[in-house]
C-alpha cells in the first residue's frame, strides 16, 4: 500500500488529532442529501471502541445510509451530498484528502446479501490480502486460515479451500464474507443486515460470531430484527425518517425508552 | 362445501384462439427453418461436388472461371486474414468503450448520451457507406499522410490494403461488440463490485480482477457476432482492400487481398460462360459458409473453455 494519508484510527495510536478517552466514532450534525431530498437529518452520535452498536428503525429511515457513510460507500452514488462531520479516531473521514482505499481497509463491511466472489474459498479471502500487499504463499495461507477460524468457518471448509465459494450454503457464504472482511484486519466492521437472508440456525451462528468478534473489532450493525439487536448489541440507535430518535444502552432502549416513538417501534406497534 | 366427488378439471370446450395462435407461432418457426433449409440445401447439394483438395489449395494462375484451373486458396486466406485483423482491433476498442460507458460515465451526462446515440446510429449505417468512409478516411487521409511522413516515393499505405479493409470492418462491427460487452457488464451483480470496493480495491482493480473476468464470455459473444457479420460483408472492403485478382497470397498488412464474398460477386457477374462457372460459384459459396462456420466454431470453443474455467472458479 502507498503511504497513508490517514493516521491510525484507533484513539490510542500515535494520532495528534485524537484525545485518549474520547469516543471512537464521532458523528456531528451529519446531513445527507440524495439530490434535493434530505435522507439524513442532522445526526449526532458517538460510538465507542470494541462495542456492538445496532442501528434499528423502519425501512427507509436512513440507518443503512448512515452505515455506508462510515466507509464512504455513498461516494459510489451520483448526486449524494454530505454536510457535517464524521470523525473516526479523531480524524474527519469526509475530508477531501482522505485516502478512501485506506479508510475502507480499516473499516470493513459485510453486506445484506452474501456476495462472495465467484472464485474459490481460498481466493475469496486472498483477494483483499493481495490488494494490500500480502504476496508470499506462506503468509497468505496463515492469514487465510486465521481469518476463516475467526469467522468460525475453518472446520467446515478446510478440506475444500480450493473449491468454489458459490458451493457453500447461504450461512457459510455470509461467514466467508466476514472472513474476507476480517482478513485485512480492519478496526471497524460494518454489517448491513448480515443475517436477514438466513435461516434461524445460520442466524444464530452469525450472532455468536458477532459476540466473538467484538473482542477485537468495533462493530456497527444495521438490523430489522429487534430480538437480534437486543441479543447482540451493547448500544442501540433508533432512527425514523432520517432522524436519530433515540440512542442509548440497548437494555434501556428496549425496556425503558425515553421516547414514545421508540417504545412504539420496539414493542411492534408500528414499523 | 360439498363439491361433487366426480368433478374433474377437464373441459370439453375447444379453445379456438389458443389453438390458432400456438399454430401460428409454430408455422412462423417452420417457415424460418424452411427458408434456411432451402438455402443451405441448395448450396450444399450443388456445391459439394465442386469442392476438392485441389480447389481449396490452389492459387489460380490462369483463368479462374475455368473449373480445371481455378482455386480459392487466396480468397480463403484473404477472408480469414481480414476477419482476424479486424477482431484484433475491434475487441479492445469496443471493450474499452463499453467499460467507459458502463463503469465510468455518468448516465445522465450529455457526452454519454451522445456516445450512446452515436453507437446506435453506427449500427444503422449501410455497409457501403462504411466502405466509402474507409476509402476517404483510412486510405486518403491516414494512409496518404503516413506515406508523406515516411517519405515513401510510391504509395505504400495510401492505397487499398488488408489493414484498411480490416479497420473499416472493425468500425462497422464496433457497435456489436460495445453493446454485447455493455450487456455482460450490466449483468454482473452490483454486490460483487461493492464487495471488492469495500475491501479497499480501487475501481480499476475491481474492473480488472472481478468485473472483466466475469464478463469475458459475454464479450466473446460480441466477438462471435462481429466475426459472423464481417465474414460475409463485401461492400465495406470494395474500395478499401479487395482485389479482383492477385497472383500471390497477401503477406503484408499493406497488401491487397482476394476475398470469398467478393469472388462470388466476380464469378456471378464477370464470367464469360455462366453455365461453366456455375459449379465454381456454388463451391465458392459453400467454402465461404464453411469458413464463417469454422471461425464461429473456434470462437465458440474458446468461449466454452472460458465458461468452464469460470465455473471451476480457479
Amino acid at each position: 500500500m502507498t503511504d497513508t494519508l490517514m493516521p491510525k484510527l484507533s484513539v490510542n495510536a500515535n494520532d495528534p488529532g485524537a484525545v485518549a478517552g474520547s469516543p471512537f466514532i464521532e458523528i456531528e450534525n451529519l446531513s445527507l442529501y440524495y439530490g434535493a431530498s434530505k435522507a439524513l437529518k442532522n445526526i449526532s452520535l458517538n460510538l465507542d471502541e470494541k462495542v456492538v452498536t445496532a442501528f434499528i428503525g423502519p425501512s427507509g429511515c436512513g440507518k443503512s445510509t448512515l452505515l455506508r457513510c462510515l466507509n464512504r460507500m455513498n461516494d459510489l452514488i451520483d448526486g449524494v451530498r454530505i454536510e457535517g462531520s464524521m470523525k473516526i479516531g479523531g480524524y474527519n473521514i469526509n475530508a477531501k484528502d482522505v485516502d478512501v482505499i485506506e479508510l475502507r481497509k480499516r473499516v470493513g463491511m459485510v453486506f445484506q446479501k452474501s456476495n462472495p466472489f465467484p472464485k474459490s474459498i481460498y481466493e475469496n479471502v486472498a483477494y483483499g490480502l493481495r490488494l494490500h500487499g500480502v504476496k508470499a504463499k506462506s503468509d497468505l495461507d496463515a492469514r487465510i486460515e486465521q481469518s476463516l477460524q475467526g469467522a468460525a468457518l475453518w472446520d467446515e471448509v478446510k478440506d475444500r479451500l480450493h473449491t468454489s465459494a458459490l458451493g457453500l450454503s447461504g450461512g457459510q457464504q455470509q461467514r466467508l464474507c466476514i472472513a474476507r472482511a476480517i482478513a485485512i484486519r480492519p478496526e471497524i466492521i460494518l454489517m448491513d443486515e448480515p443475517a436477514s437472508a438466513l435461516d434461524p440456525i445460520a442466524t444464530a451462528r452469525i450472532e455468536d460470531l458477532i459476540l466473538e468478534l467484538k473482542k477485537e473489532f468495533t462493530i456497527v450493525i444495521v438490523t430489522h430484527n429487534m430480538q437480534q439487536a437486543a441479543r447482540i448489541s451493547d448500544r442501540t440507535a433508533f432512527f425514523y425518517i432520517g432522524e436519530l430518535v433515540e440512542f442509548g444502552p440497548t437494555v434501556k432502549i428496549f425496556t425503558n425508552p425515553a421516547q414514545k416513538r421508540t417504545e412504539d417501534y420496539v414493542s411492534g406497534r408500528f414499523g | 362445501m360439498n363439491a361433487p366427488a366426480t368433478k374433474n378439471f377437464r373441459t370439453d370446450k375447444f379453445d379456438f384462439w389458443s389453438f390458432f395462435f400456438s399454430g401460428l407461432t409454430g408455422l412462423a418457426t417452420l417457415f424460418i427453418i424452411g427458408i434456411l433449409a432451402v438455402i443451405l440445401g441448395n448450396i450444399v447439394w450443388n456445391g459439394w461436388t465442386g469442392i476438392s483438395w485441389h480447389f481449396v489449395s490452389t492459387i489460380p494462375t490462369k483463368d479462374f472461371f475455368d473449373v480445371k484451373t481455378t482455386g480459392v486458396l487466396p480468397m480463403i486466406v484473404g477472408t480469414a486474414f481480414r476477419v482476424i485483423v479486424m477482431t484484433i482491433f475491434v475487441i479492445p476498442v469496443g471493450v474499452i468503450t463499453a467499460i467507459y460507458l458502463t463503469e465510468y460515465a455518468s448516465n445522465t451526462s450529455i457526452i454519454t448520451r451522445i456516445i450512446r446515440a452515436a453507437v446506435n446510429n453506427l449500427a444503422g449505417v449501410p455497409s457501403i457507406v462504411f466502405g466509402l468512409f474507409g476509402l476517404g478516411f483510412f486510405i486518403n487521409f491516414v494512409g496518404k499522410n503516413m506515406d508523406a511522413v515516411l517519405h515513401n516515393t510510391s504509395a505504400v499505405w495510401g492505397q487499398p490494403a488488408l489493414i484498411w479493409a480490416s479497420l473499416t470492418l472493425a468500425v462497422m462491427t464496433l457497435p456489436v461488440v460495445i453493446v454485447a460487452t455493455e450487456e455482460s457488464l450490466k449483468a454482473i451483480p452490483p454486490g460483487l463490485r461493492e464487495a471488492s470496493l469495500a475491501l479497499g480495491a480501487t475501481k480499476l482493480e475491481t474492473i480488472l480482477k472481478i468485473v472483466l473476468p466475469q464478463a469475458l464470455p459475454g464479450i466473446m459473444t460480441g466477438g462471435i457476432l462481429a466475426v459472423s457479420r464481417a465474414a460475409g460483408e463485401v461492400a465495406p472492403i470494395l474500395f478499401t482492400g479487395v482485389a479482383y485478382y492477385m497472383a500471390s497470397l497477401p503477406s503484408h498488412l499493406s497488401d491487397q487481398f482476394m476475398d470469398l464474398g467478393y469472388h462470388v460477386f466476380v464469378l456471378s457477374t464477370q464470367s464469360p460462360n455462366i453455365e461453366q462457372t456455375r459449379p465454381i460459384l456454388y463451391a465458392t459459396v459453400l467454402v465461404l459458409l464453411m469458413l464463417t462456420f469454422a471461425l464461429n466454431i473456434v470462437a465458440i470453443l474458446i468461449r466454452a473453455r472460458v465458461r468452464k474455467k469460470l465455473r471451476a472458479m480457479h
